[in-house]
């Protein structure tokens, strides 16, 4: 009875969404072909091959990243 | 290898596109901020009076909210993103500081406002109508607490507070979470950013309906949507002077070298004076004790607001640099002396590590958790990256215009709320042509004036990343500077093209007006 409760609460939400992007207005559509654009923009093109996160490609260790952070806070000068 | 690159191009190349993509970032967020709570309200009374009409209101402002959410969420995501590439050595310095107010943000984010923003668009005739109304305050509360672990994280930075840092691993750690949450800073910060979006939302609304009142449709709803937001922009408009003067004397407090720059104060004095509007000098001519060519001051309003004693003494820019023992201030060059002790010392205990001396290392790592150590040295650790004096001078003209641009508009905005509700109460605005005509350009002045309040706080605490710790050159990642500039580029572009599309679809469904939103069947 629960289980049969749970699943009717899943689908009711399941539906909401569903129904939801189906009733979508013009300018809604428009909003969400930009956000996917978007999300797939930064996601993917820039995260991929713009922006990686310097201290996790280079380095494999915490310890490897401390010793480099601590070697530039204790070197670099103008 | 830290030697062969120039650092100069690559951080200012990496500070231009950090500002960048903030600045963008920001165009998006204060009208979210400020318009759900607007929208909140207008459906409150749609709810307890039943009147359709409030439900079409809420229901045609609720979709310009959506438009501008939609475009700018995930705007932000490129900021950080930006901290892992171009600020990797700030990411790891800064640790668990960031990441925690972050992550609660991330979750906070996701569960509140996706989950309620779903209600709120989709949930019409689909959920009861409190449900429908509970949904719509909840994403006003989420969207405003999400700001919340943001601005906690930045008041960090300018102020850190309730951490300790762990020479081992170079890393700030927590040491108290409420000493950061609720540092005095980050309240301010944060009510002075919320209330400044509610203001921008506010004149948004106002300037959107006086286009329709002028074109002579939907005269109802924008009277009754100017009622409304000229009532809260008018009450928001007073918080954010308050909160505004709440965040000045927190600057006197912890940034006293931003609050002279602000005010291109170069002479500390006793009992001085505001000013109200100022025309500065050349830098050679500044230096000299004339930093103005003209100025209109109010007396001894400075000492007061900053310190709540119209008598006490401001400090201006040489009382840093030169220092003032009567004021018991320390010249920057002291501060450098200082600094590079603290270097020195993380030097020293980096070497002995690396060397196996564990008993040397041991003895250095201790200092670092010693009060004195870090009152008299580590405190000023950051001034350990240059010698030159002027470096951390905030640059005093762009700090000095935006902080008047956005204080003059600032109180302009009270005055136009207060027209509008006067006009509003009489039941004349149709009639007044010239301040409808006015309205839709006092848009363009609230965006300027919030962007002009985050250069006041980010342009005016440089050269810091995290303040008196940290510098830009310390902070920055060893990248070509090439490649920066093609990234600069690029955001450049996306976000020119973001906002076009943004103004393009808001003006569209301005255009079309709430004809389909349905309610007054």
């Amino acid at each position: 009875m629960a289980k049969n409760f749970k699943r009717l609460i899943i689908y009711k939400v399941w539906r909401f969404y569903i129904d939801g992007f189906k009733d979508i207005s013009s300018w809604g559509r428009s909003v969400w072909i930009i956000i996917l654009i978007k999300l797939f923009f930064l996601f993917v093109i820039v995260r991929l091959f713009f922006m990686p996160d310097v201290l996790k490609r280079d380095y494999k260790t915490d310890q490897q990243r401390s010793d480099h952070v601590l070697e530039n806070l204790t070197k670099t000068k103008l | 290898m830290l030697g062969s690159i120039d650092l100069t191009p690559l951080v200012d190349w990496s500070r231009a596109q950090f500002a960048l993509t903030a600045m963008y970032h920001w165009l998006f967020v204060p009208l979210t901020l400020g318009i759900t709570w607007i929208i909140a309200m207008m459906e409150t009374m749609y709810v307890k009076t039943g009147d359709p009409e409030w439900k079409k209101i809420t229901k045609f402002w609720m979709k310009l909210f959506g438009i501008n959410f939609a475009i700018g969420v995930a705007t932000g995501i490129i900021l950080e993103f930006e901290f892992g590439t171009n600020w990797s050595n700030y990411s790891w310095f800064v640790g668990d500081i960031f990441g925690a107010p972050l992550a609660i943000e991330g979750i906070m984010a996701f569960f509140l406002e996706s989950t309620f923003i779903a209600i709120m668009f989709f949930g019409w005739n689909k959920v009861s109508r409190k449900f429908h109304l509970a949904s719509s305050w909840l994403v006003a509360i989420g969207a405003n607490l999400s700001a919340l672990w943001i601005l906690v994280a930045n008041a960090w930075m300018q102020s850190p507070t309730g951490t300790a840092f762990n020479p081992e691993t170079a890393r700030n750690e927590m040491t108290s979470f409420w000493d950061v949450f609720l540092s005095p800073v980050a309240i301010n910060k944060f009510l002075h950013t919320i209330t400044s979006g509610m203001v921008l939302a506010s004149i948004f609304i106002i300037g959107v309906s006086a286009w329709f009142i002028l074109k002579k449709r939907e005269t109802r709803m924008a009277l009754r949507s100017i009622t409304v937001a000229a009532v809260f922009g008018l009450l928001s408009s007073v918080l954010l002077a308050l909160t505004g003067d709440g965040s000045a004397k927190q600057i006197a407090a912890v940034q006293p070298l931003k609050l002279a720059a602000m005010e291109g104060l170069y002479d500390g004095k006793t009992e001085a004076g505001l000013v109200a509007f100022g025309i500065l000098n050349g830098q050679e001519k500044r230096e000299s004790g004339k930093p103005f060519a003209v100025k209109l001051e109010m007396p001894k309003l400075l000492s007061w607001l900053a310190f709540g004693d119209p008598l006490h003494f401001v400090a201006g820019i040489n009382d840093f640099t030169k220092g003032n023992a009567q004021q018991g201030i320390l010249s920057i060059p002291e501060k450098i002396e200082r600094g590079t002790i603290a270097r020195e010392t993380l030097t020293g205990y980096k070497n002995a590590k690396t060397a196996g001396n564990l008993a040397k290392a041991d003895s250095l790592k201790a200092q670092f958790y010693d009060k004195a150590f870090l009152d008299r040295n580590f405190k000023y650790f950051g001034y350990g990256f240059s010698q030159d004096v002027n470096y951390y001078v905030p640059n005093v003209p762009l700090t000095f215009y935006s902080f008047h641009i956005m204080v003059i508009l600032g109180f302009g905005f009270m005055l136009f709320f207060a027209l509008f509700l006067f006009f509003s109460a009489r039941g004349e605005l149709p009639e007044r042509k010239f301040w409808l005509i006015l309205a839709p350009w006092v848009i363009p002045l609230a965006y300027i004036a919030s962007e002009a309040g985050w250069i006041v706080a980010e342009l005016g605490r440089q050269p810091w990343t995290v303040q008196d710790l940290l510098p830009t050159i310390a902070a920055v990642t060893k990248l070509d500077t090439g490649s920066i500039i093609v990234t600069f580029i690029l955001f450049a572009v996306t976000f020119t093209v973001l906002a076009i599309a943004e103004v393009n679809i808001m003006v569209k469904a301005i255009k079309n007006g709430p004809k389909n939103e349905g309610g007054t069947k």
